[in-house]
């Protein structure tokens, strides 16, 4: 009996892989995005029972291997590939930025609940390691009406390498020559000083557990679990709450410099309401997929591509990540476009 | 080669024949598995091995932005904190066993033996959040600064506490692998004959000399061989180190320091590694691990065969193997 139904089992697993196998559309990448794109996923396979679209969040550098190998049909990163990863590819690549994410500052100052305000400078001399106290004269200075208490501060960064991280050190790199020089930005970097948690929740866990600690993580994380995080002052000089609406902005004033394939780091952004530590997500495609090879999946991924940066949005701000700015959809659109699948 | 002149000069049963083989087989794949993975590492860290050569393991400035790698400190980091988890599990483990077989009711020790081994069944990532929200605030309220105040002029106990940390890890490591050394040590014990700890007894020994003239004298080599079972598991142990060792890549001399292991540097990095130079350097620390591995393992061996010629006592009997 045993037997039987085991073989009944084996029987419709392999004839049920089997009937998907030939419509399965391959992903693979970031874990940012990847609350909302198994919703995305979800919700258009009610709408086109046809298109299955499976996705696997490796992580950032693991979607942009894979996609270079073509062990998948698109992949899907939060930093964009670079020059070199781009000419290892035998097919064009597109980026097609989906939504927007930020990372925000989060902290555990003893006494102090909420309404912290931080400058560029601050949270580069931070995590330089030269500003080591709490009451240092600057974070005073910005911060009057806060009792900043003489703690030490620590700093906590990813131990792992992240999309978050790598927007973060953007960020520093780009308003702090010094952090440039000396430390740079990538998913993983030599940080000068501090901790390092695993994850969102290795960061939380030791800045919740350790008092004067200071740590970074995403918004989305932030949102979900809570945190107290600070405000940013921006290029423009204006002290901005992170929230979806700043984090669009951000993307919105740097649209004037956004370069055709959208390869761009929209960190210290201009505009008044921009939240200076934001940035896009991507789907890598490959910009020519010829039916021998890819069969329909090709017309399936444009079709797909289509309603998520139109319907899709729909679902970006109930799960707090930013949606693309209207003014740049047409870009986008346009963008899509100019794939080639039949 | 030898199965077949074996086979000529002795009559052997058919049978007997295909059960060699059916044993043979597994037993050569996995050593060809080991060759296997062991080339596979080395090829695939073949751009660092070029690029950087023994610095990749004399220098410490692990720097994915610039593609500069020295795994110095990762190193040093498995090494110590399996150390530690060593220096606290053995005593600790030995203890366990000696009071399961040698002074509790049997009723108790079998109780309390399965709890024990209850440890070894908790998943790593749950040992992590422990260490997190209960080791780690202790460690830094309550352990370090004790330290810091008795023996602070070490420099083993000196700098911040901040509970994550070198000795965090080490005693994480510590809980993660007393299951296995007490439990191997506790069948080591309960294997030796009765009558040699009654011969001790009837010529006067206190209960104390009795275990250590006839348990622990005869069981050395048994613990040795346990304690390397646990120090293998704390040498690759990844996910609960990981949570509580602080990762930063430095060599401290301070146990309240941050460090890393090579667990957790593959662990952290691996998934998010895009050039080509920074996966090569994960997969030779990979390599290395492998390396330290084995070395230690080795000069383990090494030390049972000689520990015992210089230990056995003229008076012990063959005893337990």
């Amino acid at each position: 009996m045993k037997k039987f139904s085991a073989l009944v089992l084996t029987l419709a697993f392999s004839l049920g892989t089997s009937a998907f196998a030939a419509n399965m559309i391959n992903g693979a990448g970031a874990t940012f995005p990847y609350p909302l794109y198994s919703k995305w996923f979800s919700d258009y396979q009610k709408i086109d029972p046809e298109t299955q679209i499976n996705y696997q969040s490796i992580g950032s550098g693991g979607g942009i291997r894979q996609f270079l190998e073509k062990t998948v049909d698109f992949g899907a990163t939060d930093s964009p590939m670079t020059d070199e990863q781009l000419s290892k590819s035998s097919i064009p690549v597109v980026h097609i930025p989906t939504v927007l994410g930020a990372v925000v500052l989060t902290y555990n100052v003893p006494g102090l609940a909420t309404g912290l305000k931080l400058s560029a400078e601050i949270v580069s001399e931070i995590f330089l390691g030269k500003i080591t106290k709490w009451n240092d004269p600057k974070l005073v200075t910005l911060n009057p009406g806060l009792k900043l208490p003489e703690d030490a501060v620590l700093v906590v960064h990813r131990s792992d390498g992240s999309g978050t991280s790598g927007i973060f050190t953007d960020y520093l790199a780009k308003v702090s020559p010094e952090w440039k020089t000396k430390v740079g930005a990538g998913t993983a970097v030599n940080w000068p000083v501090g901790l390092g948690g695993k994850g969102n929740e290795g960061v939380t866990g030791l800045v919740k557990q350790t008092p004067g600690a200071i740590g970074y993580v995403e918004l989305i994380y932030a949102k979900n679990n809570q945190l107290t995080y600070a405000w940013v002052k921006n290029k423009a000089g204006s002290v901005v709450e992170p929230n979806t609406k700043s984090v669009s902005a951000a993307a919105a004033g740097s649209l004037k410099s956004m370069p055709a394939d959208f390869r761009v780091s929209i960190t210290d952004a201009e505009g008044k309401d921009s939240y200076p530590i934001s940035g896009f997500t991507y789907l890598l495609v490959y910009k020519t997929m010829a039916p021998e090879q890819f069969k329909d999946k090709g017309a399936k991924i444009v079709k797909f591509l289509h309603w998520a940066i139109k319907e899709g949005q729909a679902s970006a701000e109930p799960l707090f990540y930013a949606p693309l700015p209207k003014a740049m959809l047409s870009k986008v659109e346009a963008k899509i476009n100019e794939i080639q699948a039949k | 080669m030898r199965f077949k002149l074996n086979r000529k000069k002795r009559e052997v049963h058919l049978g007997d024949r295909v059960f060699a083989f059916i044993l043979k087989v597994p037993s050569v794949a996995l050593v060809l598995l080991l060759v296997s993975i062991a080339y596979y590492l080395f090829r695939n860290a073949l751009p660092v091995i070029h690029k950087q050569g023994w610095s990749f393991v004399t220098t410490s400035v692990w720097d994915p932005v610039n593609d500069v790698y020295g795994a110095l400190p990762v190193v040093y980091g498995t090494v110590v904190s399996s150390f530690i988890a060593i220096l606290i599990s053995t005593p600790l483990s030995v203890g366990v066993a000696l009071f399961l077989t040698e002074i509790a009711p049997t009723r108790v020790g079998r109780v309390v033996g399965f709890l024990v081994e209850m440890l070894a069944a908790i998943p790593s990532v749950v040992y992590g959040l422990w260490g997190i929200f209960v080791l780690a605030p202790w460690l830094r309220t309550t352990v370090e600064p004790f330290l810091a105040k008795t023996m602070g002029f070490l420099p083993f106990f000196q700098g911040a506490p901040y509970g994550v940390g070198m000795l965090a890890a080490g005693i994480i490591l510590a809980i993660m692998i007393t299951p296995t050394i007490s439990s191997i040590s506790r069948e080591i014990f309960n294997a030796i004959p009765r009558v040699q700890r009654e011969a001790a007894l009837a010529l006067g020994s206190t209960r104390w000399e009795m275990m250590r003239l006839s348990v622990l004298q005869s069981a050395r080599r048994g613990i040795i061989g346990a304690v390397i079972l646990g120090l293998g598991r704390a040498l690759g142990e990844t996910m609960a180190v990981t949570m509580l060792i602080g990762n930063r890549h430095e060599v401290s001399a301070s146990l309240f320091a941050p460090g890393s292991t090579m667990a957790s540097i593959i662990a952290n990095e691996y998934a998010e590694a895009t050039s080509d130079v920074h996966v090569a350097a994960l997969v030779e620390v990979g390599l290395l691990l492998f390396a330290v591995t084995f070395v230690i393992n080795s000069l383990a061996r090494l030390f049972i065969s000689r520990g015992f010629r210089w230990g056995a006592p003229s008076n012990s009997p063959g005893g337990a193997k």
